[in-house]
Order: structure tokens, then C-alpha cells, then sequence
């Protein structure tokens, strides 16, 4: 008898399920993302769910950045791609290049009867996902900044300030080594010190401006003089015991910083939520810092993580419910509650104004420090890049910082070797795009 | 990773092929002969029960390699939008690249490494395991046990005992002077896959040794006791050449194995950023082909791969098997 009953409470439920997934317009989400991150995706599609009865979206995790990516090819190669799926920095340019395969935001969003402002957007945000005449190709979603965490405990120990410049950090980081401190450790040299390296002191990272004009013999300008003094330094405050290098992994460089062993880390400003609950000790944050001693220097940097793509092919009604979504997610509201509870960093302008105006950031100064360095003025080359292959082109990076580290090759050389294989694979990539 | 599982185990694909030694091929025709005469009454009968293995060998590997091979000869965009012909500048581009030859001298010393070590390593577990007498299935079990450790499992657990900050071996050998730094120096990294790697395929190799050293006749082993007084001699003259059968089955299991199965180990190891580690080529066809949906010159590279495994399993069943005497 209980059989039975289940049998039929089953198929009630599938037939009451049925019924109401008829009514609604369902909308599918791939996305990259694990952990507390993947949680608090299923939080804001429920939210979404719950506003509006016209349609149901449906978030599916498909394990990192470069699966959902990889997934997402695929599936749209056979018809059957999601509504949206989320894209990470590097793999911009893959989905961008790709015209057809994507419906530009912001020409979703105005279809759909809505108006599309780019101004609501922070000045950071606006240019890594848009085309080069600043159309939103996908929807920033999860955007953080490469910043500076710093433990205080070292710096009241050794008696000197939190540095602004890297002149300033030559000065300080041995009285912090004095102090029994590693000085500093960074995360991710090709996202830190290399893309944003860019940025920060506003010089061009690769022709046809920056690579977003055109994908036709893109050239990286990866021996300039200055990003070449940039990792010298590096190397020599590596032997002198003033940074220590760690290797390409995220975490090994970010695990000594939470053991309270480093003055400074470079991290994320999404990293500041996980940093919460791992560091042994208070922690605060600051820009990442600048060579004062470069003309110009000290601009925003540009934003990392990740965007949101409507793929192209699907019915009209559809649209209009990734449009609506797209319209949901950059509420101030929603903005707010996403920026809180995962520490990226707030997309529009209102949502900022919203979170400092409920006295979040005198609570947690530390989320703040992303947001404003995004909206620092920005200049002619901060606004990030438009590179082919560029996962590849960072691998190779990886390779060669390692080698500089371990004393395998020159700065120059590596620099020579990755400027030499990263512009082959750019050609390459012109004639696949061709 | 479907370039990777598609390769089937060389032993079933070259017999597939026609591959097999020729007394062997003659025997199995004089047998499916008689079988067929005495079994089936309808011709069409042993097609249909070949039928499903067929189906799975065509949709799971014919079908992707001759995709993979097609594929390798344009330079395609991911979306499938365009894709221009290119002839043989993939392979060229590939074989030619300085980083693919580094890569490719690596998969060649891990492979005889990882190889020659679980063999030998597993060899000698396994002979020590048969004389032992008190508490023998203890330590069978605990040897075995290891091999239902998943990949990524090993690898993890690898990854922690190798750990930079926390790894118990690199605080045990910096007594000794050694400054371990796993992921970042590469010959470190490659010491610490090779020993994970290793680690995870011995009980599989003990297993099979133990059951063909179980397979010895008692007669034979008495008989050799009566001539030979050297252990060591015994072993290297009777029972070695006896094993010959499974040390065969296993150098060409082991060989795969460490081209192709410790993806998982290394994928862990290296924690998504391989930088300058070492990786193996089948590593290198996901790192292109997945990660940078580069689809052409990942073809190539797995085209390349399954030359490689061909001529390989070739050169071991004409030149080793000879050597090897079935009952």
C-alpha cells in the first residue's frame, strides 16, 4: 500500500510541476562556480524566481571557468547551449570574437522594452566586456580587483606605514624583514603584475588598441622596459628575502599571509570573504600599489572574474526572460546582496551608493577597497584587453615566471620567450577568428 | 578528457586489427571455425551478439578518432563558425614547438620510470608476500588495499604530503638538507608524481604477480630446489621465466597507465596551473584543447599520441612476445 501511495504522491508532484513549469518561461544558467559562490547563485535565482511568475531560470554548476566554458562550446556547437552562460576574463575574447554566437547585452536588455545605461556601471567594469566602441557584449557579474591585503600586526612591529608606491615598499620591506616578517607574497603574477601591471601605470599592452580594434597581427608588447624593471624587482626582492614566490598556485602564496607569517599579500578583493574565515589574525587592505617614478602611473585597474552571456539561437520569449534577469541581477538590491555575500566587488554605482549608505563599509572598510580602486580616473590603457587564446598565453607566462624564480632564465629572456610564443598564438588565433 | 579515454587497451584494439602473433590468429581461425559450424544456425546470429561491443567501439572510439584526425588538418574557431583548411601546419606547428618536445621527453623518462618502478616494485612485494606464511592475507589485504584509491584521490593525497607549507615529506627531507618546493622547481614536482604515480599502481602489479607466482607448480619449485641452492638464481632462472606471461600483460597495461591514466594524478598535482611543472602529453591535448579551445593543434597532438601507442604496442607485441612463452 505505501508503494502505492508513493507511486502516486510521485507522479502528483511531477504532474503539479509539469503544470506549473508550463506556465512559466524556463531560462537555463551555466555558470563556473563552487563553494559558497555556487551557493549564493542558487540564492539570487530563487530571488529572481520568487519576483516574477513569467519565468523560471534554472542555475546548473558546471565545475570551473574553463568546463563551463569548454561545456558551453560544445553545447552550442550541437544546439543546445543555455539562455546564459558565465565566461571568465581570459576566455573574453573566445566568446567576443565569436560573432553569432552571442546576443550583445545590451541590445538584449534594450529589445526587451527596457533602457540600457552604461554610466550606471562603475568606471572599471564598463570596457572589459564591451566591444571596442563600448557596446556591453556580456553582463559583468562576478567582478573583483587585484589589491593589496595587509597584516598590521607587522607593520605596528616594525614601526613604518602601509606603502602607496613601490618606491615606498623598497623602504619599508626590510625593516618588515627586520621585524621577522616575510614582506610580501602575490597570488597571481600574470593577473597582478603583468595584466594590471598594465593598468595601474597605464601603458599599452598590445597593439590595435590593446587588441579590442581588431584580432589582425595583435602583437603583445610584453619586453616593455618598464614591465621588464617590474619583475627584476621582483626577482631581486626575491633574493634579498623582501617577496617570496611560492609558484603559480592561488593558495600556496595566500596560506602564509593567513598564518599570519607575511606583512603583505596580493590578493583579490574576492578573496576577502574566504579570508575572513581562514586568517589567524585582523587583516586590512589598500590599492595595489604603483611605480610613482612612471609618468602617468596610478590609474584603475580593470576587472577580473567574470561575465554573463546570452547565448545566440533561442526563441524571442526566452530573451526577453534573460533580459528581465540581466535587469534583476543589476538591481542595487541584488547588487548589494551579492557584493555582501561574496565579497566581489558592487557592478553599478547605486549599489555602491546604497551599501555605503547602510554603513556597510565603516563596518568592513576592507570591501571597499576593490570598488575604489576600479573607480580610480582611469587612463588611455587601463581599460584591460582583448587578447586570443589567452588562457594559453597565460600558461606560458606561468611557465617562464616560475623559471625566473628558480633561476632557470633572465627576466629579459623570459619576457622575449613568452612576447615570442604569445604572438604566435595570437596569429593563430587571427586565422581561426578569420 | 575524450581524447584520452577514447584510447582502448592497445592489447584488444591490434587484435582488432589483425595484430595478433600469427600462430595465435591461426589457432583462434581453426576455433571460431569449429565454434561456428557447431553453435550457431543462423549465420547472422554472432553479428547480432557482436553487435553492442561493436556499437560502443564505434561511437566511443572510431568515430572521435576519425573526428580527431579530421579536425587536426583545419584551424577552426570553437563556436564552429569557420574553419579553414591548413594541411599538415598543426602537426608542424606542434612537433616543431620547443615546449612540445619538452613535454614530449618528459612523457617518455616518467613512462619508463613509473613503469620500470611499480613493475619491479610490485615484483618484489609480490615474491615476498608468497613466503610469508603467519598473517600472510594481512598484509595481502593491506598491499591491495591501496589500489581502490581513486586517481584524484592519490593525487591529493600526494599533493598534501608534498605540500609546500604543511607536507610531512618535505619537513622530513629538509632535516636531511633537501628544500623541497613542489610546484614550483621542476624537478621536485616531477620526483613527487613519479613516487604518487608509482605509489598507486604497485598493488595492482602485486595482485597479478602474486596470482601467477601462485600459479607455479610446486613440482617445479621442488625440482629447481634439488639443482639450484642460490634463491636468487632459482628466481631469475625458473620462476621469472615462468611469470613472463603476466610481466608481459603488465609492461603493456603499465605502459598505458602511466601515458595515459595518471592525467588525474597530475591534474591535482599541479593544481590547474602547471607553469613550468612537468606535464604529459595527454595533459598538454586537455590544457589546448579544453582550456584553450584551441581545436586543431589539439587533434594534432592526439593523432600524434595515438601513432605513438600504436607503434608502441606494435614494437611490444612483435619484439617482447617472442620472447614469452604461454603454456
Amino acid at each position: 500500500m505505501t508503494m502505492i501511495k508513493k507511486f502516486s504522491m510521485a507522479a502528483m508532484a511531477v504532474a503539479m510541476s509539469a503544470t506549473s513549469s508550463l506556465a512559466a518561461t524556463n531560462i537555463t544558467w551555466w555558470h563556473g562556480m563552487g563553494g559558497r559562490n555556487g551557493e549564493v547563485i542558487n540564492e539570487v535565482s530563487q530571488k529572481f524566481n520568487a519576483s516574477q511568475t513569467a519565468c523560471n531560470l534554472t542555475p546548473i554548476s558546471k565545475g570551473t571557468y574553463e568546463e563551463a566554458l569548454a561545456t558551453g562550446i560544445a553545447a552550442f556547437r550541437s544546439g543546445e547551449q543555455p539562455n546564459i552562460l558565465q565566461v571568465f576574463d581570459a576566455g573574453a575574447a573566445t566568446i567576443i570574437n565569436a560573432k553569432g554566437a552571442t546576443v550583445a547585452a545590451e541590445d538584449l536588455i534594450n529589445n526587451a522594452g527596457y533602457k540600457f545605461d552604461r554610466n550606471a556601471f562603475i568606471e572599471g567594469v564598463r570596457y572589459f566586456y564591451a566591444d571596442s566602441k563600448g557596446k556591453f557584449i556580456g553582463m559583468p557579474f562576478n567582478s573583483s580587483a587585484p589589491i593589496m591585503y595587509v597584516n598590521p600586526q607587522a607593520f605596528e612591529k616594525a614601526g613604518v606605514a602601509v606603502p602607496k608606491t613601490w618606491e615606498e615598499f623598497e623602504t619599508v620591506a626590510p625593516k618588515l624583514k627586520e621585524a621577522g616578517f616575510i614582506p610580501m607574497t602575490a597570488s597571481q603574477l600574470t593577473w597582478q603584475f603583468t595584466e594590471n601591471f598594465f593598468s595601474r601605470q597605464n601603458i599599452q599592452f598590445a597593439n590595435n588598441n590593446n587588441g579590442y580594434d581588431s584580432v589582425v597581427d595583435t602583437k603583445m608588447n610584453l619586453t616593455d622596459k618598464n614591465l621588464v624593471m617590474m619583475f627584476e624587482k621582483l626577482k631581486s626582492w626575491s633574493d634579498a628575502g623582501l617577496y617570496k614566490f611560492y609558484g603559480a598556485s592561488w593558495n600556496d602564496n595566500q596560506k602564509p599571509f593567513e598564518e599570519g607569517k607575511v606583512a603583505m599579500w596580493i590578493g583579490s578583493s574576492g578573496s576577502f570573504g574566504g579570508l575572513q574565515k581562514t586568517a589567524s589574525m585582523p587583516f586590512s587592505a589598500d590599492f595595489l600599489p604603483y611605480w610613482s617614478s612612471i609618468k602617468g602611473a596610478g590609474t584603475n585597474t580593470f576587472i577580473g572574474g567574470a561575465a554573463l552571456f546570452a547565448m545566440a539561437g533561442k526563441p524571442e520569449a526566452e530573451n526577453k526572460c534573460t533580459a528581465d534577469f540581466f535587469q534583476f541581477l543589476t538591481s542595487p538590491e541584488i547588487q548589494k546582496f551579492y557584493h555582501q555575500a561574496t565579497g566581489y566587488v558592487a557592478i553599478t554605482k547605486a549599489a555602491y551608493e546604497l551599501a555605503k549608505k547602510e554603513g556597510y563599509y565603516e563596518k568592513t572598510p576592507v570591501a571597499e577597497v576593490g570598488i575604489k580602486q576600479l573607480m580610480l580616473p582611469s587612463g588611455e590603457w587601463s581599460k584591460g584587453y582583448r587578447l586570443g587564446f589567452y588562457p594559453q598565453i597565460r600558461s606560458i607566462m606561468e611557465r617562464e615566471y616560475n623559471k625566473i624564480f628558480s633561476g632557470e632564465t633572465t627576466v629579459q629572456k623570459a619576457f622575449e620567450t613568452i612576447e615570442k610564443e604569445g604572438n604566435d598564438l595570437l596569429t593563430r588565433f587571427a586565422k581561426t577568428a578569420g | 578528457m575524450a581524447y584520452t579515454t577514447s584510447q582502448p587497451q592497445p592489447g584488444g584494439f591490434l587484435s582488432r586489427l589483425g595484430f595478433g602473433g600469427k600462430a595465435r590468429s591461426k589457432k583462434t581461425a581453426v576455433a571460431a571455425e569449429e565454434m561456428k559450424r557447431v553453435q550457431f544456425t543462423s549465420p547472422v546470429l554472432p553479428y547480432l551478439f557482436l553487435f553492442p561491443q561493436l556499437a560502443v567501439i564505434f561511437i566511443f572510439f572510431y568515430w572521435p578518432s576519425v573526428q580527431a584526425v579530421s579536425s587536426s588538418f583545419y584551424l577552426e574557431d570553437p563556436f564552429g563558425f569557420g574553419s579553414t583548411f591548413v594541411g599538415l601546419s598543426n602537426y608542424t606547428d606542434v612537433i616543431f614547438s620547443s615546449e612540445y618536445q619538452s613535454i614530449a621527453l618528459f612523457t617518455a623518462v616518467f613512462t619508463v620510470l613509473v613503469t620500470f618502478l611499480s613493475l619491479s616494485l610490485g615484483l618484489l612485494l609480490a615474491v615476498k608476500a608468497d613466503r610469508v606464511i603467519r598473517g600472510a592475507s594481512t598484509y595481502k589485504t593491506l598491499l591491495i588495499a591501496i589500489y581502490a584509491i581513486a586517481a584524484p584521490v592519490s593525487g591529493l593525497i600526494g599533493m598534501m604530503i608534498f605540500d609546500q607549507h604543511v607536507g610531512p615529506f618535505v619537513k622530513m627531507m629538509s632535516y636531511f638538507g633537501w628544500h623541497m618546493q613542489v610546484g614550483l622547481n621542476y624537478y621536485d614536482t616531477a620526483f613527487a608524481m613519479t613516487v604518487v604515480a608509482v605509489w598507486k599502481q604497485i598493488p595492482y602489479n602485486f595482485i597479478f604477480f602474486l596470482s601467477g607466482l601462485q600459479n607455479v607448480p610446486v613440482s617445479v619449485r621442488e625440482a629447481a630446489m634439488i639443482d639450484c641452492r642460490s634463491g636468487m638464481r632459482r628466481f631469475w632462472t625458473v620462476i621469472l621465466p615462468l611469470l613472463a606471461p603476466t610481466a608481459f600483460f603488465l609492461l603493456t597495461i603499465n605502459v598505458t597507465y602511466a601515458l595515459f591514466d595518471t592525467f588525474g594524478i597530475i591534474d591535482v598535482m599541479v593544481k590547474d596551473k602547471p607553469a613550468n611543472n612537468p606535464v604529459t602529453l595527454v595533459y598538454k591535448v586537455y590544457a589546448d584543447g579544453f582550456r584553450g579551445n584551441d581545436i586543431g593543434g589539439s587533434s594534432a597532438q592526439s593523432v600524434i599520441l595515438m601513432i605513438v601507442v600504436f607503434v608502441l604496442t606494435i614494437f611490444q607485441f612483435r619484439f617482447i612476445e617472442r620472447r614469452v612463452h604461454y603454456n
